[in-house]
């Protein structure tokens, strides 16, 4: 099987590590992995700022640089969330707007080939156990547009329940938001900030040494909510993880 | 003054409203508490019910239905409620409900009213007008009372003093009931026992005595012209049946068509908002009755901002909302700013896409309003009307930075963007492009890369935003990009 890999511009600047890993676990399961350079950023954080016009050109640019695959999977239930919900909300506008089909058409060619990691891994390869070694203990905390929007429900834990020697710490308010939420965390910096401290105030509490998640972003902000702290828990993102290994161990 | 109140005017925008009370250790102590009791009851009362996710549906069917023939269900119901002895009258906006309400009270020759917790009352500044005329209006809701005597702001849809905790209003009862009637008992204690017969005591007096009652109503029945109060207390249950003159001040959006459609609101309502599986007083009242109750019964219909929100077709999902306050139980950031840093009646999420559209963006907070939220979803998680809060949100942000058209007093308008976005609209285009261009977007990848040893660890200016409290990720010595490229160079 082959298929695209949608590295999302914030791992691809500030978190290269977790697209690695996205490659070595994918292709550890025998997945041939691409990686499109025409690719670049979904446009969420213009769209959910307001800025639905600045997105349309990274939408026509998501469908062209994925236009040769069946399966685009991205380390991010943000940014998939992004194209399976809002792409057909941009396409409509624009068609409501009389600037035709074409933006409707592309959301069209975008929303079915576009999979999370874990849902990938679950839904489209069957598998759970991806032959992981993690020897630490973590907690996990499912985020927003994971848990909410693509309803990833128990994948990411099944997916962490088979890691060899990781022992699930359970996170209390597990399903509250961290506060990140994109710009949110600048332009309401008091409020994100305040949810952020009682993300790491819950984290600390379950003695993990490291913070798990699907989502780059709210890691920087977990992560760097912890560190500011003086915390030694580690955000690590599941694809890190899950292509851990004993020959190949995290580090 | 139309569409707001007067008590609301010249408030701060959300995010400097919220840092302050953020700050505020008792104020967020009691609002995680009261939250989150409420937060988890609502859960448990939901999940007894296997069939939620279909009334849910069905809640929400209903309202669009009756949003679509809102002129049609209207109309009927003012036929039913006039057949039944009562008089229709209908207010283009806060102003226009003020003076038919005043007028009316004007006649009795009464100069106090007993009041039934009313969110459309408030939303106009009722008080404050009928005031003015030299109308004494007594809330009679024990939480409204408690706001009433502390000088205060309501702070939610249900519990509007939730902000209150039990020693701050039994001050408040000893201080300020004995200038409004019966003053508090000697010695009055944090007991809710004995704060609540403290209140039953002083309103007692005031039902008893009160001639003109005023409510607002959760439901309004065109086929029949009854309407429907949904209450806990039994204040509603006096105002609305010991007065001779009753005068009712409700939202256009409140109609619903049958009892069949009631059925489904009386079962999703007390759960959403009390977590109870039926609230303990339910008044249903159609026009007037010879021999009990009122013998005049006024119904004020209130558009103020609706007519023009019905026609945004993303944003109208915001007029099927019953009221129950699950979204602001649910959400983090309103369990932080709490209600006052909306600055509006309607706080929370609900408030934050329903003040914008009623009220328009021409002021600093509206225009805050639809950015006070981080998108996580819970509050139309909760909806038991399924109103896409998130949604709604993102459409009126686009509102604020683009301008566009929109529908004021019935009539189509171009309005500029909100002030104060002109240096976010310029990072966003040149974000736009160089996303657009990944030979810029590497070329930038890499001169990050390079000077990644000599970077700040704290941001100066707008950048303190995020480093004030948070680390600042550390730029990795190469982009995935370029690892792709020289580990993997020849594949595409």
């Amino acid at each position: 099987m082959r298929v695209a890999l949608f590295v999302t511009c914030v791992n691809d600047t500030l978190s290269p590590r977790t697209g690695q890993a996205v490659v070595r676990l994918l292709e550890r399961l025998g997945v041939e992995v691409e990686f499109p350079q025409a690719q670049s950023c979904c446009g969420q954080p213009q769209f959910n700022t307001g800025y639905r016009h600045e997105t349309e050109p990274l939408v026509r640019r998501f469908d062209a640089a994925f236009a040769d695959y069946e399966y685009v999977v991205t380390p991010s239930g943000s940014c998939a969330a992004m194209v399976r919900d809002n792409y057909p909300r941009i396409g409509a506008k624009a068609a409501a707007e009389g600037r035709g089909q074409a933006l409707a058409e592309a959301a069209g060619r975008a929303v079915p080939k576009t999979y999370e990691l874990t849902e990938f891994l679950v839904d489209v390869l069957g598998v759970t156990d991806v032959g992981a070694w993690f020897p630490y203990a973590v907690t996990y905390h499912p985020t927003c547009h994971g848990l909410r929007l693509l309803g990833l429900g128990e994948r990411p834990r099944r997916l962490l329940e088979r890691v060899k020697g990781l022992e699930l710490r359970e996170l209390p308010g597990a399903q509250e938001c961290c506060g990140f939420g994109g710009t949110f965390a600048v332009k309401n910096a008091a409020v994100s900030a305040a949810m952020g401290a009682d993300k790491a105030h819950a984290i600390e509490s379950t003695g993990a040494g490291a913070v798990c998640a699907v989502d780059s972003s709210c890691l920087l902000h977990i992560g760097g909510t912890l560190a500011r702290r003086g915390s030694s828990v580690r955000p690590v993102h599941i694809a890190e993880i899950l292509a851990a290994t004993e020959e190949e161990p995290y580090a | 003054m139309s569409g707001t109140s007067g008590t609301y005017l010249g408030m701060p925008a959300f995010p400097a409203a919220a840092r302050d009370a953020v700050r505020n250790e008792t104020l967020r102590g009691n609002l995680r508490h009261a939250t989150h009791t409420i937060r988890d009851k609502r859960a448990k009362a939901v999940a007894e019910l296997d069939d939620w996710a279909r009334l849910r549906a069905a809640g929400r069917d209903v309202k669009e239905r009756t949003l679509r023939h809102l002129d049609h269900y209207l109309v009927q119901l003012e036929e039913s409620v006039t057949a039944a002895g009562g008089t229709v009258h209908w207010a283009a906006d806060a102003g226009e409900a003020n003076r038919i309400v005043t007028g009316l009270v004007k006649r009795t020759g009464r100069s106090e009213v007993v009041k039934v917790k009313s969110m459309a009352t408030q939303e106009i500044g009722l008080n404050e007008a009928l005031e003015a005329e030299g109308i004494r209006a007594y809330e009679t809701d024990l939480a409204e009372l408690i706001v009433q005597l502390g000088d205060d702001r309501p702070s939610h849809i249900l519990v509007p003093a939730i902000h209150r905790n039990r020693g701050e209003i039994r001050d408040i009862f000893r201080a300020e009931m004995g200038s409004w009637g019966r003053a508090a008992p000697a010695g009055l204690s944090d007991d809710p026992a004995e704060l609540a017969e403290a209140a039953r005591v002083h309103l007692r007096e005031k039902f008893l005595r009160a001639e003109v009652g005023i409510s607002g109503a959760n439901f309004m029945v065109a086929e029949t012209g009854t309407l429907v109060v949904v209450e806990s207390e039994g204040n509603g249950r006096m105002c609305l049946t010991l007065p001779e003159t009753l005068i009712s001040v409700v939202g256009i959006e409140k109609v619903v068509p049958t009892w069949r459609d009631l059925e489904v609101f009386l079962q999703t309502l007390p759960r959403s908002s009390t977590a109870e599986r039926m609230n303990p007083y339910t008044s249903m009242w159609t026009g007037t009755t010879d021999s009990d109750g009122p013998r005049a019964f006024h119904l004020v219909l209130l558009d103020n901002g609706r007519t023009d929100t019905l026609a945004d077709e993303v944003g109208r999902q915001a007029l099927r909302c019953i009221r129950c306050s699950a979204c602001l139980n649910v959400c983090p950031v309103y369990e932080r700013a709490g209600g006052h840093a909306y600055g509006s009646v309607y706080p929370g999420p609900i408030g934050a896409i329903l003040s914008p559209q009623l009220r328009g963006i021409a002021s600093e907070v509206d225009a805050s309003l639809p950015y006070a939220s981080s998108l996580c979803g819970a509050c139309y998680d909760v909806c038991p009307v399924a109103i896409d809060i998130p949604e709604v949100l993102v459409h009126l942000r686009e509102r604020v930075v683009e301008g566009g058209e929109v529908t004021r007093n019935g009539e189509r308008v171009t309005i500029k963007p909100a002030k104060g976005h002109r240096g976010e609209r310029a990072v966003m285009r040149a974000a736009r492009w160089a996303l657009d261009h990944p030979g810029a977007l590497r070329a930038g990848q890499r001169l990050a890369s390079r000077t990644r040893r000599i970077h700040p660890k704290r941001l100066p200016g707008p950048g303190r935003a995020w480093s004030d409290t948070r680390a600042l990720p550390e730029v990795p010595a190469e982009s995935f990009r370029h690892w792709w490229q020289r580990t993997r160079g020849g594949a595409r």
